[in-house]
């Protein structure tokens, strides 16, 4: 039988690179926030960017990371690599959440609207969707090799959908501005605003990859927990 | 007897589906009176004075054909589930794969019957004037059917081996749906309009690479949803 007797358990230690990504986050925001001028036109609307852009770049991230472990877990078979894309997952959707909150608090003010049909948008809604079916899925399921098995299936399709998704609302006019800071001539931003963007954008990186050990961690104790209940 | 080839084992198991089909008819139906139903109450959800009827046709269409498809691809697998069918398909000589072409087929049949009587009464109901777009037209409709059908059979066998089977389906199909229902009916309106083919060409292309993107993408997936 596992022993279940009081070790610290996983979860509950500080993970230093949570602290570490806790730390850059608040350095990146003190530094948009007061060393940062606010931009000539948006005003201070504008400091939504160092939570809207970063927040997006890890939600892609995250659900490739997702379609990737699931289409290695294939193969492999190895139960980390499913407890990586189902943290990764649900991290991803919560960073999802937080670009479409923050979209339409930017959009009001500079675009006159909270919401518009536009590519990136839509986008980024049905991301969300897709995701959060993947999470529903899992959920049903109590095996866990057929969760793994289904939840790889739905990664692998998710990341396949996603740019016929872009393809097709594309086709419809666009609001959202064309990309500012990665394009050939270079960025069209202040120097200083391209140093906090990037140090955003680190930060969120770092608080990514910390939200994910400790689902992570979390995924190893239900696992724990679940052979002891068979087990027992 | 020697194991029949991937096509001749798809074209059995799609021959058994339309024959059980066949014998009750009953999914066919239901399917067929939703779609006439859904053409009918959408009438009335707008205002017919200020928006014509000729306007709304190609978003009702899609709309209506979305959701009778679900209502189709759900019994694909459902009629597996008694008497232990699916293991017995699971056991017999025939490629993994062959399982899902063959599905697959069947729900093609059944979603082309179904927009086969819809799409003329939509035109009736809502004396749409088609002309000429006819060939091209079904054309769009085939096109979108396949994509349908391939991420449909996909999911229905996914979903069918777990509860809420009715209520994940369309959660995991919807999404993936977009890129087919978008062109198909954005395609729709221009013929409709009268514009020529050529103005819907950006769509056709994306419901082709769509359709031959998942369609294989799918096929070579579905051995990752049986359960043995």
């Amino acid at each position: 039988m596992t022993d279940l007797s009081p070790t610290p358990s996983a979860s509950r230690r500080i993970d230093p690179v949570a602290l570490l990504a806790l730390a850059v986050v608040a350095l990146a925001y003190g530094r948009a926030i007061w060393f940062t001028p606010p931009e000539a036109t948006q005003g201070f609307a504008q400091k939504i960017l160092y939570v809207h852009a970063p927040a997006a770049w890890v939600a892609f991230l995250a659900f490739g990371v997702t379609a990737l472990a699931g289409a290695f877990w294939l193969f492999l078979k190895d139960q980390r690599l499913d407890r990586l894309a189902e943290s990764s997952a649900e991290v991803g959707v919560i960073f999802t959440t937080a670009v479409l909150v923050t979209g339409p608090l930017w959009g009001k003010p500079v675009w006159g609207t909270w919401w518009t049909w536009d590519a990136r948008l839509t986008l980024t809604l049905f991301l969300w969707f897709i995701y959060v079916g993947y999470l529903v899925l899992r959920g049903v399921i109590p095996g866990r090799e057929q969760r793994a098995r289904y939840a790889a299936v739905v990664g692998i399709l998710g990341a396949l959908l996603i740019p016929f998704i872009h393809l097709s609302v594309y086709l419809f006019r666009t609001l959202h501005p064309l990309p500012v800071v990665a394009r050939p001539e270079g960025p069209a931003m202040p120097a200083v605003m391209v140093t906090t963007f990037f140090f955003a954008f680190f930060a969120f990186t770092l608080l990514y990859v910390a939200f994910v050990r400790a689902r992570m961690a979390l995924a190893v104790e239900r696992d724990a927990l679940d052979d002891a209940a068979v087990g027992g | 007897m020697s194991a029949p080839g991937l096509i001749a084992s798809a074209w059995l198991i799609a021959r058994k589906d339309l024959a059980i089909e066949f014998r009750t008819r009953s999914a066919f139906l239901s399917a067929l009176v939703l779609s006439l139903l859904a053409i009918v109450i959408f009438y009335f959800a707008w205002d017919p004075t200020a928006v014509g009827a000729g306007d709304l046709a190609p978003g009702v269409l899609w709309v209506t054909f979305t959701f009778s498809g679900l209502l189709g691809l759900h019994r694909s697998f459902g009629v597996e589930a008694q008497d232990g069918a699916m293991d017995a398909l699971l056991i017999a000589p025939v490629p993994r794969q062959a399982i899902f072409v063959g599905k697959a087929l069947a729900n093609l049949a059944f979603v082309l019957g179904v927009q086969g009587v819809a799409l003329p009464a939509m035109v009736l109901f809502y004396d749409v004037g088609v002309g000429a777009a006819w060939p091209a037209l079904i054309g769009v409709m085939v096109l979108a059917a396949i994509g349908l059908v391939a991420v449909g059979t996909l999911f229905a066998g996914l979903t069918a081996n777990t509860r809420l089977a009715e209520l994940l389906l369309p959660v995991l199909a919807l999404p993936f749906f977009v890129p087919i229902v978008m062109p198909a009916a954005q395609a729709t309106a221009k013929l409709l309009a009268g514009r020529p083919l050529a103005e819907s060409f950006a769509w056709l292309r994306i419901l082709l690479a769509f359709d031959l993107v998942f369609a294989y993408a799918c096929m070579l997936v579905f051995p990752a949803t049986l359960d043995d």
